[in-house]
């Protein structure tokens, strides 16, 4: 049996977390004492088979490659969404009067465009929820929930989960191809996820019912920054939007045959 | 991605099922990434990204499940002499292999399972694991004194078993 003073102290030595005091009189102890010297090398093979044991599970190498392409995707959409400088650097006064003066101007903008500002803020939340969306369906292993090429095959699929329909357009002379669809839900409104290829880039089409009471501003985002193409518009009384790393003439290629299957 | 294997084991670990621990993980880099800058410059990033693994993992479903049907003995309880302080542990251990080891980490309650690994596998300091789940040092100390000695009286029941 070990030493009551001593034996308590025994994992926080195997542990190293005993003080360099604590630790030469622990030392000084196990030297006389084969009782705890056993006890102490008994838990410090433990640590060590349990070491070894450990590390048994790694991650299959596709698994890694999916969490690197979903990690280096949601990097690029927060560039784009970002619009808040993220420094951790503690504010210099300078810096903190400039920040308080810049904060002040940009107030009185908002004071004066408040209903726009807050338009915006709102878009921009939903962009980001669609944008994760699309983010999380290709590093998911099962995207779609109804997988086929059909347009007859998945537009019927959507029937009595959502509260409104809508029409696909035919593919058959595009180089588009449907993968399939999903039921996806923006702001609690159930709505369609639809996912395209296009030589290898992927495009996700939202379709929500225009009043789930999400502003947003019709048209293509034309900016070359930006990570993703994105083009929304208002068709129906149904709100549309692609998302996608595909050229932009791609994103607006598929939003004409939408457009034109929504007027058929 | 080099953290990527060491959340892996311990996802998969906590959840024991592969498909489960590879949600987790995904999960945890989404919600790490979101965020990044409620991260404190100079604080362990390891520590860090675990305890948003945990705390995805708690509300999991799974997560949920342990919690509610595992019962974890008053913390600030004296521990009770356990049924293997008689076996010397070195002569215990000499008997051990790593498959009778991962064994009982298996059937350790998953606070213990938990605790043991961030200390033994992670090696993070006593500090990090009070920070990572979110208790005081002390606790720390008595939940990983209360866990090795759960894992040793395992280990006896199945040398016990075995040589029987």
């Amino acid at each position: 049996m070990t030493c009551d003073p001593w034996s308590n102290k025994l994992d926080a030595y195997v542990d190293s977390e005993l003080s360099g005091e604590e630790v030469e009189n622990l030392e000084s102890h196990l030297r006389m004492c084969s009782s705890c010297a056993a006890d102490a090398l008994g838990r410090l093979q433990m640590k060590r088979l349990t070491q070894a044991a450990g590390m048994r599970h790694a991650p299959a190498p596709e698994f890694r490659l999916r969490i690197e392409q979903s990690v280096h995707a949601q990097k690029r959409a927060r560039s784009w969404f970002s619009w808040l400088p993220l420094s951790s650097a503690p504010p210099s006064r300078l810096r903190l009067t400039s920040a308080l003066l810049a904060a002040a101007a940009v107030l009185v903008l908002m004071v004066g465009s408040f209903d726009l500002w807050l338009q915006h803020s709102q878009r921009e939340h939903a962009l980001t929820e669609l944008a994760d969306l699309h983010v999380a369906t290709l590093a998911s292993a099962t995207p779609v929930d109804v997988i086929s090429t059909d347009r007859h095959t998945v537009k019927p699929w959507f029937a009595g989960k959502l509260p409104f329909t809508f029409n696909l357009p035919e593919l058959q002379n595009s180089p588009f191809t449907l993968i399939g669809g999903r039921v996806a839900y923006l702001e609690h409104f159930p709505g369609a996820q639809l996912l395209f290829e296009v030589r290898k880039h992927r495009l996700t089409v939202f379709i929500f019912q225009d009043q789930a009471g999400v502003p947003f501003l019709d048209g293509p985002t034309n900016s070359r920054e930006l990570a993703f193409n994105v083009e929304t518009w208002s068709e129906g009384g149904l709100r549309y939007v692609i998302i996608s790393d595909a050229a932009r003439a791609d994103v607006h290629d598929l939003s004409q045959l939408l457009r034109a299957a929504a007027h058929s | 991605m080099p953290l990527l294997p060491r959340l892996y084991n311990l996802a998969q670990w906590l959840t024991r099922d592969r498909a489960e621990a590879e949600d987790l993980v995904q999960e945890t880099y989404l919600k790490a990434l979101r965020g990044f800058a409620s991260f404190q410059p100079g604080t362990n990033i390891r520590a860090w990204m675990y305890k948003i693994l945990r705390n995805t993992f708690l509300t999991s479903r799974t997560g949920l499940k342990t919690s509610m049907t595992v019962s974890l003995d008053d913390e600030e309880n004296p521990v009770a002499e356990p049924a293997s302080a008689q076996t010397p542990e070195s002569l215990l251990l000499a008997r051990a292999d790593q498959q009778a080891i991962e064994n009982a980490l298996d059937q350790l309650p998953v606070k213990f399972r938990e605790i043991i690994l961030l200390c033994d596998i992670e090696e993070m300091s006593y500090r990090e694991i009070a920070d990572a789940l979110a208790v005081p040092v002390g606790t720390v100390m008595s939940r990983l004194s209360r866990a090795r000695r759960a894992m040793r009286d395992i280990l006896a029941v199945q040398i016990e078993g075995g040589s029987r």
